[in-house]
């Protein structure tokens, strides 16, 4: 469906089957397929481990979390079954990667669930793949039952004397699903409103069973470490950053698409080389380098490496992959006012730091960005979103308040330029006049 | 209270899936409102009695979920995302034009024939392929108010063959 794009700079490891059909369970076998997951029969729960640990595998949910070492918390002895947990559950605005893999290759995403089950000893897994996914959902449900019809899945895997269960489950649109504990409650069947930590998924979880809950492009990274060796896979990446993401570029890009690239590799390569930088001409104003809930890079903060650490140092977040690349046509208000009526949309109200403060912060960016807005305002809005962060349960309030934040420290001028009932200043660039011209 | 053969075989096979059955609840719901349009209050009743649990635990769980309704949408529910990645490349233009040309002023409203019902909607995963939208569960991508005619028409050929 969503088309593939290359670029010479991209390493293919996750992306390596796209386009080849790999959907289709005798194509995956030809391309290696389930070789890891016997692989990872004979190296045992430790020996899956280390490996994990050596390939500085970190989550590609967005909190880059070092999967080796998620997977070495949960308990070995534990009286309540185990489960592993694969959250497809994908909503971050500018993401979209995911769908990619579950569409090319479903079976990785198995195999990896398959692996971290070995790993922590669970005969469990679970496959959550948000509800707009209809078309993935049964790309999966094949693949699954395609599996289990080989005897992959099920009673003693590969003749090991191991059971394992893998299963779909489907949701119904929340992007806070997406947080690990809301994904626990809306697979138990409620709504998904986070839970209080500790304890952690790691030791209660589903069903109050220790649970490991991993990002889909983590577990599809996990077949290939096994197979190449977590050594060779962490040199793909810089240090403490194993391997590849998954980068969705979007925005007013020449060449926008879903690109693999090794972690540590330039943000302004992947803005104006991969990318084909700004269509049109324009110039660029900001990215946002993660997914609508990090903080933004002005044009002279680009030169910067696209890894966990580089981005924490810059100020912001490597977040979920999804570079969202704005150019100099764009209200930054409006954009602002655009991201936080989403998280006003999402957030579930449990906390209130995050329901009022949503509310709050998109009614005053409305009518700051109608005109109606006075100086302290400015302020003002700065002052909600900073009160928000690390008030809440889980992170969506700050997933709201960082981006806002960012905006009003960068683009003050911006803001400025609404004051004293003065028109957007953009508005006549509206994006109507100004629609990029696509080019594929 | 009947459901299908097909949503019958749906629920037996779910409820194998897991240690509690309620767990079943959300992917169930949405099958159920594929089938019947929305999420029925006889349907609220049947499930509430299968899963043993009360009726409004299910409506407590329905209010949470942007997908699941009450009501009925149209007959293909024209869902325009116009969150930041879309926004960038038109979509709140996108999402005017559908508007315009199918004469729903409200959100989720619906047309006067039950066709159609158009709908603003969050990020849908489609942020590299820009503006988009989706039309019951198919994803159009790279739209243009052009593209968006024809695709509109197209669906309205297949509703009147029907």
């Amino acid at each position: 469906m969503a088309n593939l794009v290359s670029h010479p700079d991209e390493v293919k490891v996750v992306t390596k089957r796209f386009g080849k059909g790999a959907a289709n369970l005798d194509r995956y076998l030809e391309l290696d397929g389930y070789k890891a997951v016997q692989k990872a029969l004979e190296l045992g729960p430790d020996g899956i481990i280390n490996e994990m640990k050596a390939s500085n595998l970190r989550g590609r949910g967005g909190a880059g979390f070092p999967t080796g070492m998620k997977w070495s918390f949960v308990p070995k002895q534990s009286a309540k079954p185990k489960y592993v947990l694969c959250n497809g559950d994908e909503s971050e605005p500018g993401t979209c990667k995911d769908r990619l893999i579950f569409e090319h290759d479903p079976h990785a995403v198995i195999e990896g669930a398959m692996i971290a089950a070995i790993a922590v000893g669970s005969h469990d897994a679970y496959i959550y793949i948000r509800g707009e996914y209809r078309y993935l959902l049964e790309i999966m449900q094949k693949a699954i039952a395609d599996a289990y019809a080989r005897g992959f899945c099920g009673k003693n895997i590969f003749g090991s004397g191991y059971d394992l269960n893998v299963y779909w489950h489907g949701g119904a649109g929340a992007y806070e699903v997406g947080e690990e504990s809301a994904l626990m409650e809306s697979l138990e069947g409620k709504r998904g409103v986070p839970r209080i930590r500790p304890p952690f998924p790691a030791v209660v979880g589903l069903w109050g069973g220790p649970t490991v809950i991993n990002n889909a492009e983590t577990l599809a990274s996990v077949p290939h470490i096994m197979l190449m060796g977590g050594k060779q896979y962490a040199e793909i990446g810089v240090e403490r950053n194993g391997g590849t993401r998954l980068f969705s570029l979007s925005g007013h890009l020449a060449r926008p698409g879903v690109y693999e690239l090794p972690l540590g590799y330039s943000l302004r390569k992947a803005i104006y080389e991969v990318g084909g930088g700004i269509a049109d001409g324009r110039t660029l104003k900001a990215v946002v380098p993660g997914g609508s809930s990090v903080p933004c890079l002005k044009p002279d903060e680009i030169d910067v490496a696209l890894d966990f650490d580089s981005m924490m140092k810059a100020g912001t977040m490597l977040g979920s992959g999804g570079i969202v690349v704005i150019n100099d046509q764009t209200c930054i208000v409006k954009f602002a006012l655009r991201t936080i009526q989403f998280y006003r949309h999402e957030s579930c109200g449990w906390c209130i730091p995050c329901r009022e403060g949503t509310d709050w912060l998109s009614k005053s960016l409305k009518r700051f960005h109608a005109g109606a807005g006075v100086a302290k305002d400015i302020d003002n809005i700065r002052y909600l979103a900073e009160n928000m962060m690390g008030r809440t349960f889980c992170p969506l309030g700050d997933a709201a308040a960082m981006p806002i934040i960012g905006f009003v420290k960068k683009f003050r001028e911006e803001f400025e330029a609404h004051l004293d009932g003065r028109p957007c200043p953009y508005e006549q660039h509206g994006a109507t006049n100004a629609l990029p011209v696509l080019s594929h | 209270m009947k459901f299908s053969e097909q949503l019958e075989a749906r629920y037996s096979d779910m409820l194998t899936h897991y240690p509690v059955k309620r767990s079943l609840l959300v992917p169930f719901l949405l099958y159920i409102q594929d089938e019947f349009g929305y999420v029925t209050d006889a349907c609220i009743e049947e499930v509430a009695r299968r899963l043993e649990i009360t009726p409004l635990e299910i409506r407590n769980v329905i209010s949470y979920y942007s997908m699941l309704r009450t009501k009925a949408s149209g007959k293909y529910n024209v869902q325009v995302c116009t969150n930041i990645c879309c926004l960038l490349r038109g979509g709140e233009e996108m999402l005017e034009h559908a508007r315009k040309k199918l004469g729903v002023a409200v959100n989720k409203g619906v047309t006067l024939d039950g066709v159609f019902s158009v709908e603003e909607v969050e990020c849908i995963g489609a942020c590299s392929w820009a503006p988009a939208m989706q039309v019951n569960y198919d994803f159009h991508e790279n739209l243009t108010p052009d593209r968006i005619d024809q695709i509109l028409d197209e669906y309205r050929q297949k509703a009147a063959q029907q």
